[in-house]
């Protein structure tokens, strides 16, 4: 049977001064509906182009996405993604920010007050409805992210693309986000990829883990099964022999078979 | 109420008024009072140290229209001018109730004559003449302003029209008012040919001079605010799938307004030193007709007149400097921002 999303055998090279530069060689990877797929591996192995051409801010060179099965080579609110650095519109309030997507995806589609309807239920999903009001200047990190993930999750979209989400925020902060995040995924069971380059992130939260040799002309290394019993407690996993397990396997592959030669 | 009136303040640049509303609000008036010393006492030593040296070098150097005129004689030679001012609106009332005083009796021996009432030609006084320097400056700035804004913003997003734009942006960027103005007169002349004008040729001739040399700074800084917008804003733009326009005003002008906002401040401080060049020479009669008739005038008195539209100048490019700086904080999405 047809995968819901199948990224397949998707190489991709780009123009330099001195020649073209691989920067994927030969990826596929199929996606269940409802799956929660990390992609992990080394800074600059091209996990975020990965996710770009799935995005389809990037194309592909050889091979393509195919989404229900129907190819998809251009960015839409189909495939919503939260960025690194939330890239929240700084002259929007919260409530603004997730505004302008829900208008634009759902124009013709909803009522004025179905739109506003869904606007505040998302944002009261990240738990934000007290900082609707507030610009992201007055946000912290992870209230931004915060946002950032309910504007991508008010589109509706098939797939969530997420490019280290949590990447800029501090420790606390970013556990609490992935425990909200768990929260919602139960709620909503969206299939989403998540690129990260944490270990412990990728254990915790994912169906599977796609681990990445390093570039240039990365590809993949190793596909891991997360077969961890949901709803996740991270106190109880700490003493998980499987977690552990899981966990290091993930760094045994980083960190021994696809060390980075120069750091 | 009193952090209402702070934040107005700063917004506007009036730093120095803010320790005055603390200590109206009764906060610790020794430390307020230390504030102020600083924030308001410096700058005033600094002029009585200014006004001191004027006072002493001007007395040194003595021209053919007489000794250079000191703060004093300066001071007089405004007061002057203000009364002036009043004599002039003063006979204008006179003579309007003149004319209607004769037309209310012509109506009365006869009603059927017809009355003619006709405008008041006494010459411009100088606050006339100011402003009329603002009101050219002002739309000189505005045409400058609707050209400047959105071909920066269209060639911001396209590299390949940059590209094509920037020689001739710099090109043309640094040529003298003075320059143009002949050319510009000889067009309007040529082109703006009507037997009831609205407005006179040398008005336009000034303004479009104006509009010439503060073109540039807002085309350039729009074009830089829209090419180093958030690469990944766009993205979500893209993700959105907004169309160009919808992009252009809900993602590109938002995000460039602080850089625009910055761009048609320096626009209209050049406007306003351009147009006085411009108003001499084509003379429209704002400052800078002014200054020039008392220099061709060249009695005892001109050299101190013309120090005091001199003053005016700067104290009203100073004010417009001010108004700019206002909109240019309250129309940044960044309140923590830094704005000089």
């Amino acid at each position: 049977m047809e995968k819901y999303l199948n990224i397949d055998h998707v190489s991709i090279e780009f123009p330099t001064p001195n020649g073209p530069f691989k920067a994927l060689d030969d990826v596929s990877i199929k996606i269940d509906k409802g799956e929660f797929v990390s992609i992990i591996g080394h800074s600059g192995c091209g996990k975020s182009t990965v996710m770009n051409i799935v995005g389809g801010l990037y194309q592909a060179t050889q091979g393509g996405v195919l989404l229900e099965g129907r190819e998809v080579n251009e960015p839409g609110p189909d495939r919503a993604i939260v960025f690194q650095n939330h890239s929240l519109f700084p002259w929007l309030t919260a409530h603004g920010n997730v505004e302008l997507a829900v208008k634009s995806v759902f124009k013709g589609k909803k009522s004025a007050k179905e739109m506003q309807e869904w606007i505040d239920h998302n944002i009261e999903l990240v738990h934000m409805s007290h900082a609707r009001d507030k610009l992201p200047a007055e946000l912290s990190g992870g209230m931004k992210q915060r946002i950032g993930i309910a504007r991508a999750l008010a589109m509706e979209p098939k797939v969530l693309l997420m490019d280290e989400p949590f990447g800029a925020l501090d420790a606390l902060t970013r556990a609490h986000l992935q425990d909200s995040l768990m929260e919602i995924q139960a709620e909503l069971n969206n299939t989403v990829i998540m690129i990260t380059h944490d270990v412990d992130e990728a254990v915790l939260l994912s169906d599977k883990i796609v681990m990445m040799t390093n570039g240039p002309a990365a590809s993949i290394g190793e596909v891991l099964t997360i077969d961890l019993e949901r709803p996740r407690k991270r106190l109880d996993l700490a003493h998980d022999q499987h977690y552990n397990h899981l966990r290091s396997d993930v760094i045994h592959f980083l960190h021994q078979r696809h060390a980075r030669k120069v750091a | 109420m009193k952090d209402k009136i702070i934040n107005l303040f700063e917004m506007m640049g009036f730093t120095w008024f803010v320790p005055i509303v603390n200590m109206a609000a009764g906060e610790s008036p020794k430390q307020q009072l230390s504030t102020l010393a600083t924030m308001v006492g410096i700058p005033i030593v600094a002029f009585a140290v200014f006004l001191m040296l004027w006072h002493v070098g001007a007395a040194k150097v003595v021209t053919s229209l007489g000794q250079v005129p000191g703060p004093v004689q300066v001071y007089e030679q405004a007061n002057i001018l203000i009364d002036e001012h009043y004599a002039e609106r003063e006979k204008e009332v006179k003579f309007f109730e003149r004319q209607d005083q004769r037309n209310a009796e012509k109506l009365a021996k006869n009603p059927e004559s017809t009355v003619k009432v006709r405008p008041y030609t006494g010459k411009e006084t100088y606050f006339d003449q100011i402003l009329t320097s603002l009101f050219t400056v002002f739309i000189g700035f505005l045409i400058a302003s609707v050209i400047a804004i959105p071909i920066g913003i269209v060639s911001g997003l396209s590299d390949t029209l940059y590209s094509a734009l920037n020689p001739l942006i710099q090109i043309f960027k640094p040529v003298s008012p003075l320059a143009w103005l002949p050319i510009v007169t000889m067009v309007v002349s040529a082109t703006y040919v009507s037997t009831d004008p609205a407005f006179s040729k040398s008005f336009i001739t000034s303004a479009i001079t104006v509009t010439l040399c503060s073109l540039w700074p807002t085309l350039i800084n729009t074009a830089v605010g829209v090419s180093s917008i958030d690469k990944d804003l766009i993205n979500v733009g893209k993700v959105l799938r907004l169309n160009y326009l919808t992009t252009v005003f809900k993602i590109v002008i938002p995000s460039s307004i602080p850089m625009i906002f910055t761009g048609l401040r320096i626009s209209l401080g050049i406007g306003w030193m351009v147009l006085i060049a411009a108003e001499m020479l084509a003379q429209n009669p704002g400052l800078g007709k002014f200054v020039w008739d008392e220099f061709q005038n060249g009695s005892s008195s001109s050299l101190g007149r013309i120090m005091v539209a001199v003053l005016t100048i700067g104290v009203l490019g100073f004010m417009l400097d001010r108004i700019m700086l206002t909109m240019q904080k309250a129309f940044s999405y960044d309140k923590n921002a830094t704005v000089r």
